[in-house]
């Protein structure tokens, strides 16, 4: 346990002029040990990621390069090592797995194949023996029917098949050390919660060290031996799992551990709300929705892909539902037609009575106002040519409010929401994810909503900033008197702001309750996989008991 | 803003097009006041070698070369120039509401811009010139009409990747028209790809009024550089001057425009170069 297999020396990588700061990575002295798994923490831009493609000599030359430091792996320095030198080090002695699989692997290529073409590289085993090789390891990693995978393309596998493809491929030649760059971030709780028990199973069984790139520290608690926490491009805290856990030393480390949403419900019905029925503001019945999945264009039969298919919801006035679900489920194009960028096939959608579902563009435009949509990129919800003041202050322009006072409001909205009223005259792309995400729930707001619609809100932003997001939303929900449908994918978020969760599976509601009692007493299968999946439930629990 | 000036203007290759582009411009525009005399008129007896009386000596009818290279940078660019704008207008329109509206418009317009693309570009350039009669407007709207599929094509896939972007729904979502949408939101996107493929068409289109007056289809009582080298082609083994100095003039019009326009799109896409 005492030899480490890696270790960064002093490493340091400069970024090109027009970058934010000068260096990515700046002086960090880092050991992994063998058979250990250390996971590297870090909000975006803390230099994790260019920190791990350094080791693989993976980074853009020459405008990102090392400046500095060594890299010292099995004794021998890799930055001092010829490109011929680097070749068979990578892959074959050092692995790694990426983010999104179904970018990294070659979309042309069988996955079979793709693996053979590794141990090709580095080895001088016959074509048999590979073969053999291969399906001990997809048998290893839990594929399926691994034979007849192999000549399987990727499109035809499901995103943790995919992930567990690239794990196979990382483990092909036993490698001692694999860096693991959030491999688990693209996918479901589900998944994510199977693919790290299998890392960790793997881990024990082959005895190779993995160093886990994260920004969650439930995926930290599931899975670490080890912890370093990064910022702003330098080592801030690291030490055992279970010291940096419990007993934080770096103030960072705190926020960073406080920021990870428990799975405690906050908001907790009182009897006299559960007894006093509500007036419904929304009364979806048996919306159906599906999409004709265009089978080339001399098919004579059109598939059609039942996305929703026939729920029954009720959004109570000034209440805030979770729309709980995997990717699939339909809970996004359920939130599509609410808002009217869809048009249900079937069903019933009542705004305090009317029936929406199914009005023309022109003839949902007076009941906009009620509706209103928070998007899930805060990058790509934008428009980059748009001062910000104008992005917010839309909505009411088109309204027929004044445009002075619309911008006026606008920036009223903007101190609600905790940024300065004079960013109205910037563009968005001068905004962190959190500020942008702050500016798009102004926008939403600016017409006076009776409904917001969230739709995965905060999942394309770090774990410390989604808290703060998620607070925002949660008082400005009472200061407005909104109701909110809130779709996640993680139920640690739905605590977070939701009284109510209505559990989303292939088009249905399986389950809806009130958070509280869906948390304490899940009935149906699905609900229970989903609530043992949360990464770090062992370690939260301990936490909320002590 | 800044940052763009900066990395356009520091560019080597920018530069040099620049300086050349921003001298054939003043020539241009100065035409009447750095060659007063009609490029038509007779000043001298034919076939002067250059560098002697005129800097570019006469043709074989004694006329000023050097009057008429200047006279025919304004006739060139002016062609090339309102053709562009015409090609880039028409061709965006009709990929705007390809892209935006999809479907049925998108078929029907992709069909029509593919039916013009399959027919050979400088043929077509030909037949309009010969139908509607050489003159300078026909000039623009032969060469508008071969060069506006591509700027359609562009701006459809533009307008199909910006359209799926989350801002395009919240105005959706916010009301607003569609009209409104696609001038306010979508079009605004897609400039910097228009004003890279528009500077390259400006090239192209120098390309086709210098061979369509080299044939004679160029404006009857317009000088342009192509009409100069079509006049002095069969003079070609005795006085060499005649081609290779109008040549040279559209060779290096060209690939400044050229040079600025891949310093245009380098600065734009900061990031393209690096990865």
């Amino acid at each position: 346990m005492s030899d480490p297999v890696l270790r960064i020396e002093n490493l340091t990588v400069s970024l090109p002029s027009w970058a934010d700061r000068p260096r990515a990575v700046d002086g960090v002295c880092l050991e992994v040990m063998r058979k250990e798994i250390l996971c590297v923490v870090g909000e975006s831009g803390s230099g994790k990621s260019v920190m791990c493609k350094s080791i693989l000599r993976l980074l853009p030359e020459p405008h990102v390069r090392i400046s500095a430091g060594r890299i010292i792996y099995e004794g021998q320095d890799l930055l001092a090592l010829p490109d011929e030198g680097m070749r068979s080090i990578r892959g074959g002695r050092i692995a790694m797995i990426f983010q999104e699989p179904m970018v990294a692997l070659n979309p042309l290529m069988t996955v079979g194949r793709q693996t053979d073409e590794i141990i090709e590289a580095h080895t001088t085993l016959r074509p048999a023996d590979r073969r053999k090789r291969i399906v001990e390891v997809f048998g290893d990693v839990r594929l399926p029917d691994s034979v007849r995978l192999l000549s399987s393309y990727p499109h035809e596998l499901s995103g943790g098949q995919r992930q567990r493809v690239m794990i196979a491929m990382a483990l092909v030649l036993e490698p001692a050390l694999i860096i693991a760059d959030e491999p688990t971030t693209a996918l479901d709780v589900t998944t994510q919660a199977q693919i790290l028990k299998l890392l960790k199973e793997l881990q024990a069984k082959h005895g190779t060290a993995i160093m886990f790139i994260t920004h969650d520290f439930g995926v930290v608690a599931e899975i670490a031996d080890r912890v370093a926490v990064m910022r702003h491009g330098a080592l801030v805290e690291h030490g055992h799992v279970g010291d940096v856990l419990t007993h934080p030393q770096h103030a960072y480390t705190r926020a960073l551990i406080a920021a990870v949403p428990s799975l405690m419900p906050r908001h907790v019905l009182r009897a006299s709300d559960t007894t006093q029925p509500k007036s419904n503001l929304l009364a979806i019945t048996d919306l159906k929705k599906s999409y004709a999945s265009r089978g080339g264009a001399f098919s004579l039969t059109r598939e059609r892909v039942r996305a929703v298919a026939g729920v029954c919801l009720d959004v109570p006035k000034g209440r805030s539902l979770a729309l709980v679900g995997e990717s699939g489920s339909g809970k996004s194009t359920l939130a599509r037609c609410i808002v009217g960028l869809e048009r249900p096939d079937a069903g019933a959608i009542r705004l305090e009575g009317t029936d929406i579902a199914g009005l023309s563009r022109a003839g949902m435009r007076p009941y906009r106002k009620a509706l209103q949509m928070v998007f899930q990129d805060p990058f790509a919800s934008l428009n980059p040519r748009w001062r910000v003041g104008d992005i917010i202050a839309q909505g009411p322009i088109v309204n027929g409010t004044p445009r002075a006072i619309a911008l006026q409001e606008a920036r009223e909205l903007l101190r609600l929401v905790g940024l300065d009223p004079k960013v109205a005259d910037r563009y968005p792309h001068e905004f962190s994810g959190g500020q942008r995400q702050r500016i798009g729930i102004a926008r939403a707001l600016a017409v006076k909503p009776k409904l917001i619609v969230a739709d995965e809100p905060v999942s394309a932003l770090d774990v410390s900033v989604q808290k703060q997001v998620l607070d925002l939303l949660d008082e400005l929900r009472t200061t407005f008197e909104l109701s909110m449908l809130f779709i996640t994918h993680d139920l640690r978020v739905a605590a977070h702001v939701c009284e109510e969760i209505a559990v989303m599976k292939d088009g249905a509601i399986v389950e809806h309750g009130s958070t509280a009692d869906i948390f304490a007493r899940p009935q149906h299968d699905y609900t229970k996989t989903l609530l043992a999946s949360v990464p770090g439930r062992a370690w939260q629990s301990k936490c909320a008991t002590r | 803003m800044q940052g763009f000036w900066r990395r356009f203007l520091r560019n080597p290759r920018v530069a040099l097009g620049l300086l050349w582009l921003a001298f054939i411009v003043a020539l241009a525009v100065g035409a009447q006041i750095f060659a007063p005399v009609s490029p038509f008129a007779i000043v001298a007896k034919p076939f002067e070698p250059p560098l002697g009386d005129f800097l570019f000596g006469t043709d074989s009818l004694g006329r000023d070369l050097m009057s008429g290279l200047i006279h025919g940078a304004r006739t060139s660019l002016l062609i090339a120039i309102i053709a562009t704008l015409a090609a880039v207008a028409f061709g965006t329109l009709v990929g705007a509401l390809a892209g935006f509206y999809g479907g049925f418009v998108d078929d029907a317009l992709m069909r029509i811009t593919e039916f013009f693309q399959t027919i050979p570009s400088f043929i077509f350039a030909i037949v309009l010139v010969a139908i509607l009669a050489p003159s300078g407007t026909s000039l623009v709207i032969a060469i508008a009409t071969v060069s506006w599929p591509p700027i359609a094509r562009v701006v459809r896939g533009e307008v199909l990747t910006i359209k799926s972007r989350e801002f395009v729904q919240a105005a959706i979502v916010a009301g607003q028209r569609d009209i409104a949408i696609l001038l306010g939101q979508v079009l605004p996107n897609t400039l910097s790809p228009l004003i890279v493929i528009g500077s390259l068409l400006v090239a192209n289109a120098i390309l086709i009024e210098s061979a369509l007056s080299f044939l004679g289809l160029g404006a009857p009582n317009l000088m342009s550089w192509g009409f100069q080298i079509g006049a002095g082609r069969p003079f070609l083994r005795d006085a060499w001057w005649l081609v290779t100095v109008p040549g040279v003039a559209i060779l290096l019009t060209v690939l400044s425009i050229n040079l600025v326009g891949e310093g245009l799109n380098d600065a734009l896409n900061p990031r393209l170069r690096d990865l």
